[in-house]
């Protein structure tokens, strides 16, 4: 009980210091401290209580009656939630710290106490929506999360953008909670009860379910084609809520469609199939649209659409695993992807915490306009760096190993499967994905890694010559040891999620796995760590020999050409273009150049841009067709009382006719 | 016994590799009716450049410096991963290609951002282009071994290449043969050969490979060109060990066949350089999109056979 | 024999990819060379422990016409035109390579089951025979210029001769050398017409053909 108790008191603390910030708004320094104090103790509290759940395994639940119809307040911890609540709350206490410095620049132009209290109320409701057991009391967190978000989003409101962002992110929103709505009635109605312990799936109609709990969810998640909000909200938002957001927001997507999966009974053969090629597909096209920006945080927007797939990937081959009664695929595919929520939640709020710095920096957000940095910001490039990596799937960072477990995963369902079976093509679209997304990813982080931090900077130089060695840096230090760490300690990751997937598989299968992921992980960690050591002793090596010989320094060699400025670098657009183009029968990219012709050409310019191609193709007709529609409905209101007097009228007559008679 | 063996075929690569390019340079320049250079020139050329100085551009960083360093000892892990033939690697497990094709990554994620560190225009153009192939090259890495993974029944590289040609060999010996022949289409990209990218061009807006390395020298450079001819082994290794049928079972004659069979594909890479011209850029896609579809097409051909 | 029957069938696949993935008129031809020495041994392969003399006939009639007459008349023609790469086709060269695989593995898919019904000497030879076929239409319908369509028909031909080859080990072979017949006389008048077109209109693209229709 106590780990429950613990929750609670951790949920009560952060709704209450999100509330005292707000009215706390007018004082910033206490609305601050509220905020940031009761978030990292509201942090503190759950993952020490999801911990102990985690180490003894076993679920906690507490169940109170509430006026609401069908509703109850029944909470339950299992490791499934516990796990969660764990990646939540580590990202969330350590975005509040880096906010707690990143929000100074907004002090006096907004009310900072708002902005604490739904930052405060977000993570409440994100640790709500996991460990809630009951449709309303989910649907209600999973709203409150919506929201409080949507207010983050629009933070800058002042903006035109940052609205329409806003606004785009609110329907989304709701199109998914519809779903959900729809998907919890269809699944209460059996036991007139809506706890989840209480939902048995119409027989015939779990198909249904799943698909509606993959829409709902998948719009929260990002699957494509539902994720077109997330690159406009991501940007919109202030860093570290994107981080928040991206790291973890989007995960509860997850989290739901493994709850709800786990709910409806025995999972056909084509669920795995559907979830397994959503994830390829959001995967790579969410890679190639990201390889296709300049603007930095829509570059990494769309890089959580492509970690979404990977995870995708990793929960498809679970249930081909499941259904088709391998259970090697099934855990491997299970704990790859959980592992991975875990991994890119670190990863992802690094990066979008660099970003943030960057951001902050160089005013800007145009990739092209930056360089250089790794100069004047080294700790954040070098905590970038390795968060770059890491998203890349590079050994021995922790990327790696949630890719690594899924990959084999993959290669089991081929190399060991009956043919019959159907998992070889599941295996092999999970392997050419996987491969696909990790060779474009790399190009994307080389990319935004090297023209950001590396070479010279591209436009006038920011003033400010170092970076602030305040809470933010650390912040990123501390998520960079964590990528670091976690990717040398792949064994201990996999025993930390095992009790996850023993809730869902059978336990002593799922034990016998693990130990076969720990002693191969082990082999893995060992090359990594043998990686690391050899190029320190070659590193050492060089730093030897060159000690006692003449070093100089002296410009880049330019090949010849004269006096080289930092303009005439590679940009990024100009370095992801090959990639782009040979991919451009998907990205479909528009090229607008201006080139004096004659011989001696005066001025050129040239400039390439990519927009979605699902918002281009599919929503922009979409809404076009309801407007016109409604345009249509548009003259019943024709605003003559009269006339609405008439409806009134004939709607009575209409009810008579059919009631009474 | 065995681990002795795995050390030992290690060692003969850590000595033998840096003689692939005289064997690839001697062929080439007997096409060209030329005597050409010393067989051990590339041993001559390290051990000049490990004596060198350094010479470091002012605009980069210490990024710059880890490129060459992580790149060798990617390299050197990789060789400890691959198996030679029949003979398992020293570091063998379930999976462990994935851990290599992915070594791979790192040392190019780590040369392209040293690259980049320079600034050149130059460079950022070669990284560009490598970065561009190769996401082709891993995906026919990665298909090749799916293939074999099916054909075998294993997934870790040293099992299945002590397999290949154990069980059905008529089913699986005329799939393995396209494979090793797009493994091949791979190694020519990877290591930067004609028809891909040519090692000997001078003008460094056609380069690839070369041109990211414009400015390294003395010390990072031996790394450099030292992680290229391991690498080269390693992917003559990747051919050799599906192409060569003969396997006797005793590692004293497996050794010095596989070897035999790597210098065979030097001698055979120097054929292609001198008889084919370098691909035009935008058409080195079409190649490897080529080798992508024999993949498959094994992969079809393997799935057919097997149900 | 098996293993070399299904080595040479595989070989008649990858000559298939070639003509997908080359835009040199010279390669397209020099790779029917190669799809005839494929088709004959396969007959041969095909053929039980003592040889039939009428399949050792068959075999090299089929060498003789398509793999030196029909090759020689589509060099003349190339040489008389002058033409030597087809560029800009309609569908891309590694667009057309990606379109193959798609073609092999629906080739692949469609013999599944018919595989117990038709007793063939091996499973890949009739999926190789219809995707022979289909890359002879993909041919005529993604190049332009007209000799490549020529091969292009000439590759179909070859793929039904495939079938007919899975039957040919026990039928007569009066259907085969009528249909040998047919393509050359084709081939032969096509070569004319296009040398007539060429001398017409100083090319052989045959887009623009449509410009007569009226």
């Amino acid at each position: 009980m106590t780990s429950m108790f613990l929750l609670l008191s951790s949920l009560f603390i952060l709704f209450s210091g999100g509330i005292t910030a707000l009215f706390l708004g007018g004082k910033e320094k206490a609305a601050y401290r509220t905020g940031v104090i009761s978030c990292l103790a509201g942090a503190v509290l759950a993952v020490i209580s999801a911990g102990m759940v985690m180490w003894t395994g076993t679920e906690e639940s507490i169940r109170l009656a509430w006026q609401v119809p069908f509703g109850s307040f029944y909470l339950a911890v299992d490791p499934l939630s516990a796990f969660f609540v764990i990646t939540i709350s580590l990202v969330s206490g350590l975005a509040s710290i880096y906010g707690s410095e990143y929000l100074h620049t907004y002090r006096k132009k907004k009310n900072l106490g708002a902005a604490w209290c739904y930052f405060n109320i977000l993570f409440a409701s994100m640790l709500l929506v996991v460990v809630s057991r009951n449709g309303i009391l989910f649907l209600f967190a999973w709203e409150a999360m919506s929201f409080s978000s949507f207010f983050l989003v629009m933070f800058e409101h002042e903006k035109s953008k940052v609205r329409e962002a806003g606004w785009i992110y609110l329907v989304a929103a709701h199109v998914g909670q519809a779903c959900l709505m729809f998907m919890f009635i269809i699944l209460g109605s059996q036991n007139n009860s809506l706890d989840f312990d209480k939902f048995i799936a119409p027989s015939g109609i779990a198909g249904v379910v799943f698909i509606l709990a993959a829409i709902g969810f998948g719009t929260k998640a990002g699957f494509l084609p539902l994720h077109v909000w997330l690159p406009d909200a991501h940007p919109a938002a202030p860093s570290h809520v994107s981080a928040v957001m991206s790291g973890v927001m989007i995960k509860t997507g997850i989290y739901g469609l493994i709850r709800i999966v786990s709910l409806i009974g025995a999972p056909a053969l084509w669920w795995g199939y559907t979830l397994l090629i959503i994830g390829a597909v959001s995967g790579v096209i969410g890679v190639l649209l990201a390889l296709s920006q300049h603007d930095i945080k829509r570059l990494l927007a769309y890089h959580s659409v492509e970690n979404i797939g990977i995870i995708t990937i990793g929960l498809g081959l679970w249930l081909i695993g499941v259904s088709s009664n391998n259970y090697i695929i099934a855990v491997m595919g299970l704990m790859g992807g959980l592992l991975h929520v875990l991994n890119h939640a670190l990863f992802k709020s690094l990066l979008f915490l660099g970003v943030g710095s960057v951001v902050h920096f160089t005013g800007t957000r145009e990739m092209d306009l930056m360089g250089g940095l790794m100069k004047k910001m080294p700790l954040t490039a070098f905590a970038f760096g390795i968060g770059s990596a890491a998203i890349c799937g590079l050994p021995p960072l922790n990327g790696f190993v949630s890719e690594f477990i899924i990959y084999l995963g993959a290669f089991n369902a081929m190399a060991g499967a009956h043919p019959f079976s159907g998992q070889i093509l599941g295996g092999l679209i999970a392997v050419i994905a996987l491969g696909l997304i990790g060779g474009l990813a790399a190009a994307c982080f080389t990319k935004v890694f090297g023209t950001v931090f590396l070479g010279s900077f591209r436009s006038n130089e920011p003033e400010k010559s170092h970076e602030n060695m305040g809470p933010m840096v650390w912040v990123m230090i501390i998520f960079a040891a964590c990528c670091i760490v976690l990717g040398l300690l792949g064994p201990v990751a996999v025993k930390f999620i095992e009790p996850v997937a023993a809730q869902f598989l059978d336990v002593s299968r799922v034990s016998e796995v693990s130990k076969m992921l720990c002693s191969l992980l082990f082999k893995v960690s060992l090359g990594g760590t043998v990686l690391i050591v050899i190029s320190v002793m070659l590193w050492s090596f060089r730093k030897l020999a060159l000690m006692r010989r003449t070093n100089r320094f002296s410009p880049t060699w330019d090949c010849g050409y004269l006096v080289p400025t930092s303009r005439m670098q590679y940009t990024s657009s100009s370095f992801a273009w090959p990639i782009v183009g040979m991919f451009r029968w998907i990205l479909g990219p528009k090229v607008h150049s201006k080139i004096d012709k004659g011989y001696f050409p005066g001025s050129a310019a040239l400039s390439t841009q990519t927009s979605d191609v699902f918002r281009k193709w599919f929503y922009t007709p979409l809404f076009k067709l309801v407007i016109e529609s409604a345009h249509r409905v548009h003259k019943l209101q024709e605003g003559r009382n009269q006339l609405y007097v008439l409806y009134i009228a004939v709607t009575i007559l209409v009810l008579l006719l059919v009631k009474v008679r | 016994m065995n681990i002795l063996i795995s050390i030992l075929h290690i060692l003969l690569a850590l000595i033998l590799s840096p003689l692939l390019f005289g064997v690839i340079n001697r062929t080439k320049a007997r096409f060209a009716g030329r005597k050409g250079q010393p067989l051990l020139q590339s041993y001559y050329d390290l051990i000049k450049l490990l004596r060198k100085g350094s010479v470091y551009s002012t605009t980069t960083t210490w990024v710059f410096r880890l490129g060459p360093v992580a790149g060798l000892g990617a390299a050197l892990l990789c060789i400890m991963i691959i198996p030679s033939g029949g003979i398992s690697g020293l570091f063998s497990f379930s999976g462990d290609f994935i851990l290599m094709i992915y070594l791979m990554g790192v040392a190019r994620f780590l040369t392209v951002t040293a690259a980049m560190d320079t600034g050149s225009a130059f460079e950022g153009m070669g990284a560009s282009r490598e970065l561009q192939f190769s996401v082709i090259a891993e995906i026919v890495l990665l298909l090749g071994m799916s293939v074999l993974a099916i054909g075998t029944g294993e997934t870790g590289i040293s099992r299945i290449y002590a397999d290949v040609w154990g069980s059905d060999v008529s089913l699986l010996g005329p799939v393995i043969f396209i494979v090793a022949f797009a493994f091949m289409i791979v190694l020519l990209t990877e290591n930067s050969r004609i028809p891909v990218d040519d090692p000997n061009t001078h003008l460094e807006l056609t380069m690839i490979h070369e041109v990211m390395v414009l400015d390294h020298g003395g010390i990072d450079l031996a790394f450099i060109e030292y992680g290229a001819s391991l690498k080269l082994w390693i992917f003559c290794e990747l051919m050799t060990g599906i192409a060569i049928p003969l396997r006797t079972g005793q590692p004293f004659y497996d050794i010095p066949i596989n070897v035999i069979g790597i210098f065979i594909v030097a001698v055979l890479v120097g054929i292609i350089e001198s008889s084919m011209a370098r691909l035009k850029l935008l058409n080195v896609p079409q190649l490897l999109i080529t080798a992508l579809s024999l993949t498959v097409a094994a992969l079809f051909w393997l799935l057919r056979g097997i149900l | 024999m098996t293993i070399w029957t299904d080595i040479i069938i595989l070989g008649l696949v990858l000559t298939n990819f070639r003509l997908l993935a080359t835009s040199r008129l010279g390669a397209v031809i020099q790779t029917t060379i190669f799809q005839a020495i494929a088709l004959s041994a396969l007959i041969l392969a095909l053929a039980g422990k003592p040889l039939p003399v009428r399949l050792i006939l068959l075999s090299l009639i089929t060498l003789t016409v398509k793999g030196v007459i029909l090759p020689w008349l589509l060099k003349r023609a190339m040489r008389e035109i002058d033409v030597r790469r087809d560029i800009m086709p309609i569908v891309g060269y590694s667009a057309s390579v990606l379109i193959g695989i798609v073609l092999l593995g629906l080739s692949f898919l469609i013999f599944m089951p018919l595989n117990e019904a038709i007793k063939s000497e091996s499973v890949f030879l009739l999926p190789a025979a219809l995707f022979t076929i289909l890359t002879g239409l993909m041919m005529i319908i993604s190049r332009k210029k007209a000799l490549t369509q020529i091969v292009g028909y000439l590759v179909m031909e070859n793929g039904v001769y495939c079938f007919g080859a899975a039957l040919a080990v026990y039928e007569p072979m009066l259907v085969e050398m009528g249909v040998l017949l047919d393509v050359f006389v084709a081939v032969f008048v096509m070569g004319i017409t296009i040398y007539q077109i060429s001398r017409e209109f100083d090319h052989i693209d045959t887009d623009r053909l449509s410009e007569l229709k009226d």
